[in-house]
């Protein structure tokens, strides 16, 4: 039997073309304009919620919905004013420790959402936002991780009563210079015991140890300071309310950051971009703070400047810095006086602990460092500038032993002692960060792309529908059939994949339809050759297909090549063109080859054919 | 539409003469003039805003010159309504915060403010890196086509592929050099996206070709040739045609963020179906390619039969 698809491999191609449907299905649907309710850390009650509701329902606003679930209220609307106009109202209710974020709620029928059918995930040049890509300044790490080291060590060796003449960073490495050369084996033992993350070497002076950061233990100083940072700026992002925020890592030292729907851009760089980090230090209240103006700071200790412009005398060694603190909240100290209470983890509690039972009744300054960077142009060459900007806020007595939880005081209004809160409990940045690429589109020019990517596709679609009728006929009848199934296909497998649709993704689409009919093309000019020859329609059929299978394979793989790499190597939005591209070449091998097939054996398959319309 | 008897071989001196002098002209124009990149690639910052009405761009220009961003270029982006600001990376200004900076200039003291649309700013490191990425990009895909089709044809025919791809690619990007419009990121793609096309057309032709060279016996390789890219013609012309059709959908309705990569391919596939007819099996013939490469070999002992 010629030109005959058997019962399951009908059932198959129908089952997949079906399927598709369904899973494109929710990109028909539209979005309601939404507001979302979230607690930063526990679950909203149930008692919460009905008084979300009534407050939202006081406004006389029209609310389409009210879902309570999760813990999380989700609230939609007719309209984005609506939606601007509750958003705030909520803000100002809800205070500080709630979230309450715009989104845009997909009106996807529930029994579509529960067999896991969503509308393809779109990118940020058709719903508006901006995308961040933030460098981290992993060097800036390392060398903090040596100050550290450097501070340790010296405790260290004083609580192990090994005498130093100095210990001092010098060009990379930590240079211990000890008084005893004897005390150089119990050096090494302690090295090895404590310090395993460095590497030790022994100079010719006997009484020297040169110490520097292990290759493993920098680069896992590195890692974990991109580990920390992304932590922290999902922190800050869920500070910002944004509904469904994107935070990549890429290569080594990147921190991608999407926002979709933010547009106060300022506000989202100021919050991400505080490259901020704290350190607490002791006041070094014996030496005269006057001398040290004078440019003779006393050794030991450096001259710093309060935020009222008054200068004050640190110790240089640190005790604990901002990436320590695990948690934070305002509240306010017996007196009723502005406070911030800290939560440290444990090798911070250890060493605040060993220096408040030595230091009670002594000033402890809180330093808050910010890194400002700059891109100039020097010579014509790009130079890149750190400014590295401190300054003290605050400076309160200790007032007793404390380790793992204790009460910052000192500080003027309960709004500082909110926003420092803030800060600490989103947790500082590890190492300092630099917006590298910022691209944001406006919602106007969103909803513009996807009207004009829409229309062109269709009107292509349609030269396309129109141009393979009158050629081909019936023939292109059945490719514009098959083609039409190849566009549900794509939609449908990048709805599943909730791959990212970019303005130059919809492009792709629009030029795999332009291409995909090209496996028509062969197979039909393949079929018109064999009927030239003088074969029969039916076994033209047969053989058209045959014969221009291997050269369809041949050339679409080719073109699968180029966007595999394209692909690999793209970034963004054209990582998005490739993605459709690759789908649409694999599934219109699939509708050309097998999808016409199908039709055309149930028009023509089986019976006495004279003439083919083709 | 009846098979054609046009003699494409015979005569490809004269394609080859006119594809010489286009690459040549192309390459003149890339090393002179270059290519004008976006800042996707160089660095810096653009910014589009709409107003309500047409823009009045030297009162724009004026107003930037007199806040110190003297180097900013000001250009109409689609229609008169919408603007483009382009800055270079700037001395001694932070760059992330410029976008802010300029939209505050061009706001001030005006009773209809713009809307900002878009911004994009690339630092100098993120530019060097997709250059670096692009380039790459291209070095890869070239070298995994050269494998593949030397691995299903034969070298001669991937070197001769190759040699087509590279011309559509010279002469494209040696168009957008001549008539100075901006490479970016999207263009690249779409560069990229044509060597996928243009080889997929010249695949075609040489798939013919091979199976011709199996087929047809005492038939001079030139004829063979002929006879494969005469068959395959109208495909050839087919194909092209409905690709350009959506393609020129996508150039004129797409939006201007678009047009420069439906450009890159509206010439690309006018290029590549030209090289895929004209280039690609004269590049073949002239590497010297016999139907004795593509002989499906016959197991005997003639390898060992020389040995003694």
């Amino acid at each position: 039997m010629q030109n005959h698809y058997s019962l399951w491999k009908n059932i198959s191609i129908i089952l997949v073309f079906l399927i598709s449907i369904i899973y494109s299905l929710p990109n028909l649907y539209g979005d309601d304009p939404s507001v979302q309710v979230s607690h930063i850390v526990n679950k909203l009650t149930q008692a919460q919620a009905s008084d979300i509701e009534s407050t939202i329902k006081n406004t006389g606003t029209p609310l389409k919905t009210f879902q309570f679930k999760d813990g999380r209220v989700l609230a939609r609307l007719t309209n984005t004013d609506d939606q601007m106009k509750i958003a705030d109202l909520l803000r100002d209710k809800m205070g500080n420790n709630y979230t309450v974020a715009l989104n845009l709620a997909p009106t996807t029928p529930s029994w579509l959402q529960a067999i896991g059918a969503q509308a393809m995930y779109l990118g940020l040049d058709l719903r508006g936002g901006v995308h961040f890509l933030l460098e981290v300044d992993i060097d800036a790490a390392v060398k903090q991780a040596e100050e550290r080291y450097n501070d340790d060590l010296r405790l260290a060796l004083r609580e192990a009563k090994i005498h130093y003449q100095n210990v001092s960073k010098d060009n990379g490495f930590i240079k211990v210079i000890l008084k005893d050369t004897n005390d150089k084996a119990e050096l090494l033992a302690l090295l090895g015991k404590d310090f395993r993350g460095l590497t030790v070497t022994e100079p010719e002076a006997a009484e020297q140890v040169w110490l520097k950061i292990s290759e493993a233990d920098s680069r896992e100083i590195k890692k974990s300071a991109v580990a920390q940072n992304m932590t922290t700026l999902r922190n800050r992002v869920n500070e910002l309310g944004v509904a469904e925020p994107v935070i990549q890592q890429q290569g080594v030292n990147r921190i991608m950051v999407q926002l979709p729907g933010v547009q106060d851009t300022s506000r989202a760089k100021e919050i991400l971009g505080t490259t901020a980090t704290l350190e607490y230090r002791l006041v070094d209240t014996e030496h005269d703070v006057q001398q040290a103006v004078s440019g003779h700071p006393p050794i030991g200790s450096r001259l710093y400047y309060e935020k009222n412009g008054n200068p004050i005398l640190l110790d240089k060694r640190i005790i604990i810095t901002g990436d320590q603190i695990v948690d934070s909240a305002s509240s306010s100290d017996d007196d009723g006086r502005p406070s911030v209470s800290i939560s440290l983890n444990g090798i911070g509690a250890s060493k605040m602990g060993k220096l408040t039972q030595v230091s009670i009744g002594k000033p402890m300054a809180v330093v808050f460092i910010e890194y400002k960077n700059e891109t100039r142009i020097v010579n014509g060459e790009k130079v890149r500038h750190k400014e590295k900007v401190e300054k003290v806020i605050s400076v309160a007595t200790i007032q007793g032993v404390f380790s793992k939880r204790f009460q910052t005081t000192g500080l003027d209004s309960p709004q500082e002692a909110r926003n420092l809160s803030l800060l600490l409990r989103a947790g500082a940045l590890a190492a300092p960060v630099d917006i590298v690429e910022e691209r944001t589109v406006g919602p106007s020019l969103g909803q513009d792309n996807i009207d004009k990517g829409m229309m062109s596709f269709l009107v292509g679609f349609a030269l396309v529908v129109f141009f393979m009728a009158a050629y081909y006929k019936v023939f292109g009848l059945i490719a514009n059939a098959a083609l039409a199934f190849n566009v549900v296909i794509v939609v449908a497998i990048l709805s599943m994949l909730q791959a990212t649709l970019t303005l130059p993704g919809i492009a792709g689409i629009i030029l795999t339809v332009g291409m995909s009919v090209d496996a028509n093309v062969l197979i039909f000019e393949r079929i018109k050759e064999e009927i030239n020859n003088g074969n029969t329609p039916q076994s033209s059929i047969f053989s058209g297909y045959d014969k221009a299978f291997a050269t369809i394979l041949d050339s679409h793989f080719t073109n699968l090549v180029v966007a595999v790499v394209l692909f690999a190597f793209g970034t963004g939005s054209v990582k998005g063109f490739a993605v459709t591209l690759i789908i649409g070449i694999l599934s219109s091998m699939f509708t050309a080859i097998t999808g016409t097939r199908m039709i055309i054996n149930w028009i023509y398959g089986n019976k006495l054919v004279e003439k083919l319309s083709i | 539409m009846k098979t054609t008897t046009i003699n494409f071989i015979g005569n490809r001196h004269i394609a080859l003469i006119f594809s010489g002098l286009l690459s040549l002209a192309s390459i003149i124009s890339l090393a002179t003039q270059g290519l004008h990149m976006g800042i996707d690639f160089t660095g810096g910052t653009l910014i589009e805003v709409g107003y309500q009405q047409p823009a009045d761009l030297n009162a724009l220009r004026l107003k930037l010159d007199t806040e110190g961003f003297e180097d900013a270029t000001v250009q109409n982006f689609g229609t008169a309504k919408d603007v483009l600001i382009r800055l270079k990376l700037q001395d001694g200004v932070s760059s992330a915060d410029l976008s802010t900076k300029v939209l505050d200039t061009i706001n001030k003291d005006v009773a209809q403010p713009a809307s900002l649309r878009r911004v994009e700013f690339v630092g100098p490191q993120v530019g060097d890196d997709l250059a670096e990425d692009g380039f790459l990009a291209l070095l890869y895909s070239s070298l995994a086509i050269l494998v593949y089709i030397a691995w299903r044809f034969e070298w001669k025919f991937s070197l001769g592929a190759i040699i087509a791809t590279f011309h559509d690619v010279i002469v494209t990007l040696g168009l957008f050099s001549i008539l100075g419009l901006e490479f970016d990121l999207t263009v690249l793609a779409a560069v990229l996206a044509l060597i996928g096309y243009s080889l997929n057309d010249t695949i075609v032709v040489y798939d013919r070709i091979r199976e011709n060279f199996r087929a047809l016996r005492d038939i001079s390789t030139e004829e063979i040739m002929n006879i494969s890219v005469n068959v395959t013609l109208s495909r050839t012309i087919m194909t092209s045609l409905t690709v350009l059709l959506v393609l020129v959908s996508l150039f004129f309705l797409g939006g201007q963020t678009i047009h420069n990569f439906s450009l890159v391919l509206l010439f690309g596939v006018f290029f590549g179906t030209y090289s895929s007819i004209f280039i690609a099996s004269p590049a073949a013939l002239m590497l010297g390619i016999s139907p004795a490469d593509l002989m499906i070999p016959v197991k005997d002992n003639s390898d060992i039969a020389h040995l003694p």
